[in-house]
């Protein structure tokens, strides 16, 4: 693969594979309008010059605070927002730029998991309305085959099967998420993006949905983007994972040997902010001081200066580029040059 | 740490606290005992509906007088006063004053319509007897104290202008502003990223050791717990179900709920990585339809008659164990490790 100057998209394996979905230098910025004649006064940089590759099969974390443009690159991806720049391959074929009529085939291939499904789940359809409906315009089994596979959806995911003529509010957090994934898959899809999907369930919930959700990435060999905030969940799901800050990649790299290899120091300052859960290892909480750059004005260096423990002058002038250090796992640093 | 000459500053007796509903009464509380001792953090852990948050806000007494009941025979004896009858004007003198409480959204109980420095201002008019130029003094001072960047403007500003983990730290200075005995924390850093939550958890650790503030922490987080608490309650449907310090209970929990809750957390460190998490069957019942005996039994892995027929008592088995609510107790003898997660 050639590597742009910019970036170089990390980790994509060394053979010639081609990676289930590819984004190159994605760029997104929320215009922010005001003033009497409503012009553009400023952009929100949302995402900032992103690259990764995930391959068939495989699951990418993306961690990182509030506000970092996880969320907005997940919902880049699969095209609920456009991108401002950059582009986006599934299977080396160009998805930007596509009309709604060419995206639909694409469309029923990538599917999304949000946090709250209750949201995303319209109020006023049964669970069997629901899937059926999605079912019916993507014309993914026949009419005669449809009850039998909303069936076989409902129990994929762990519902009884009396759910189907149940509404959303009906069900408690864990079953409502149970279905959120049982509406992603109703399409077969290959591609998943899953936003914060354990996220506000308790953790003994969590851990049931987790469960699910690893059974199905195996059984149906699902590539997965999988967005959180929790470092452990990501660590314990995914194969690689993508840290964030302020729109940009600061580092990539293999989850079992994420202790180990973190390099960069804002990765290290998460690992170190993350309380753990053993009373005899317990050490004083990594402590960031500083302030978090607004995403309207990002500081000219590293966006991370501002609170990283080994700044060096270099950091404030200049932004470090992601290369890679070791083999597969690219950070973006001066300090740790 | 809790020494025998040592008197608790709060004395939780048999609170129980129910509230009318459309479908009847409906009890979110059971029959809580605890001791707070000044100065130590304890940490009330369990999932949603454990009747966590109806503890601490019966204690503050914050519930809708409309539809909640505590129960006559509770008692919440604070400083010689029982809380739990105290009329609304005694419970003025005690919230914020002595009392003082932090919730999970600073936004919601942060006034939007009033500067900082107005609402720091409230506390000490109420419970001090300072004049307007000390208390301005002292709200800037508490700024500080919470590590807010520029307090003499900060006072000016209003919620709005703050950052979510700016809003958190000024709810602690209000709280803390006028000295409280007992600070409580429902979920206090449950909406705030990890690296501002160890911000606000090390902030109100200096300021307990700096003021001997005992901290009752409310928390789903078994981390936080892990990191922070020197005693832990767990709580599951309304009843207290173990009791112990914090590095007994993580290495050797005996009740099954507790022991399943510790494990279904991802584990720091590659071990477990891709493997299945162990996890506890079914959900949480309906405190509508408790059963008779045991309130975890379906959930259970080793559930048997008695647990059907007769709800265990919280008490410790054996001499020196810590109070547990279960027939059939686990890690009685054996220093059964919970976790080996470092690397």
């Amino acid at each position: 693969m050639t590597q742009t100057a910019a970036s170089p998209a990390p980790s994509a394996p060394e053979s010639a594979e081609v990676p289930f979905i590819e984004a190159r230098n994605l760029v997104k910025k929320f215009p922010v309008r005001g003033g009497v004649l409503n012009r553009v006064v400023a952009n929100v940089h949302a995402v900032t010059d992103v690259s990764f590759a995930i391959r068939k099969g495989e699951t990418l974390g993306i961690v990182g605070e509030s506000g970092c443009g996880k969320s907005t690159l997940g919902k880049m991806l699969i095209r609920l927002l456009e991108p401002t720049a950059g582009s986006i391959r599934i299977e080396g074929r160009e998805i930007t730029g596509l009309n709604h009529q060419q995206m639909m085939p694409i469309r029923r291939r990538m599917q999304i998991i949000f946090q709250d499904p209750y949201s995303s789940l319209n109020p006023r359809l049964t669970v069997r309305q629901l899937l059926k409906e999605a079912i019916a315009f993507h014309g993914v089994v026949g009419r005669d085959a449809m009850e039998s596979y909303i069936d076989q959806l409902i129990a994929t995911v762990g519902l009884r099967p009396e759910a189907k003529d149940k509404f959303p509010h009906e069900f408690s957090g864990g079953q409502r998420q149970r279905l959120g994934i049982a509406r992603a898959l109703a399409l077969k899809p290959e591609f998943i993006v899953a936003d914060e999907p354990v996220s506000a369930l308790d953790v003994s919930i969590q851990a049931q949905v987790l469960n699910l959700m690893m059974d199905l990435k195996e059984q149906l060999g699902l590539t997965m983007l999988f967005i959180s905030h929790d470092l452990k969940v990501v660590e314990h799901f995914c194969d690689r994972v993508l840290v964030m800050y302020l729109g940009r990649v600061v580092e990539t790299l293999t989850c079992d040997r994420l202790r180990q290899d973190a390099q960069h120091p804002y990765t290290r300052a998460l690992l170190g902010a993350n309380p753990i859960d053993d009373p005899d290892d317990r050490r004083p909480l990594t402590v960031l001081t500083g302030d978090v750059p607004s995403p309207l004005n990002p500081p000219p260096g590293c966006a991370f200066a501002s609170r990283c423990p080994e700044v060096k002058d270099r950091c404030r002038e200049e932004v470090p580029p992601l290369e890679l250090k070791q083999a597969g796992h690219p950070s973006a640093c001066w300090a740790r040059e | 740490m809790i020494a025998g000459d040592r008197k608790p500053v709060l004395e939780v007796r048999g609170l129980t606290t129910r509230f009318r509903t459309d479908r009847g009464i409906v009890t979110a509380v059971d029959d809580v005992n605890f001791d707070v001792y000044p100065g130590e953090t304890i940490g009330i852990v369990g999932e949603s509906g454990c009747g966590k948050t109806v503890t601490s806000k019966t204690i503050m007494r914050l519930l809708p007088e409309q539809n909640s009941i505590i129960d006559p025979s509770s008692q919440i004896l604070f400083g010689g006063t029982n809380l739990a009858t105290a009329s609304e004007s005694q419970m003025r003198r005690v919230r914020g004053d002595k009392i003082a409480m932090i919730f999970q959204e600073p936004m919601t109980s942060l006034n939007p319509v009033f500067t900082v420095g107005w609402q720091l201002d409230e506390a000490l008019r109420y419970h001090t007897k300072l004049s307007k130029k000390q208390r301005l003094e002292r709200s800037i001072e508490m700024l500080r104290l919470v590590e807010i960047p520029n307090p003499e403007q900060r006072v000016k500003e209003y919620p709005h202008q703050l950052s979510g983990g700016m809003r958190q730290r000024v709810m602690i200075a209000i709280a803390l502003c006028c000295e409280p005995d007992i600070l409580i924390a429902d979920e206090p850093t449950t909406a705030l990223d990890v690296t501002i939550q160890a911000q606000i958890l090390a902030l109100m650790d200096d300021l307990r050791k700096k003021l001997n503030t005992a901290i009752l922490l409310i928390t789903h987080d078994l981390g936080v717990v892990a990191t922070v608490c020197d005693r832990i309650i767990v709580m599951y449907a309304g009843r207290v179900i173990e009791q112990a310090p914090v590095r007994d209970l993580f290495k050797r929990p005996q009740h099954p709920y507790t022991k399943a809750l510790l494990e279904s957390i991802p584990k720091a460190g590659n071990k477990e990585h891709g493997k299945r998490l162990p996890t506890i069957k079914g959900i949480v019942p309906s405190l509508f339809e408790l059963p008779a005996g045991c309130r975890f039994q379906d959930r259970c892995e080793f559930k048997q008659q008695r647990c059907i027929d007769e709800e265990p008592r919280l008490e410790p088995k054996a001499q020196g164990d810590h109070p547990v609510r279960c027939h059939f107790p686990l890690n009685q003898d054996v220093d059964l490790t919970v976790s080996q997660s470092s690397p």
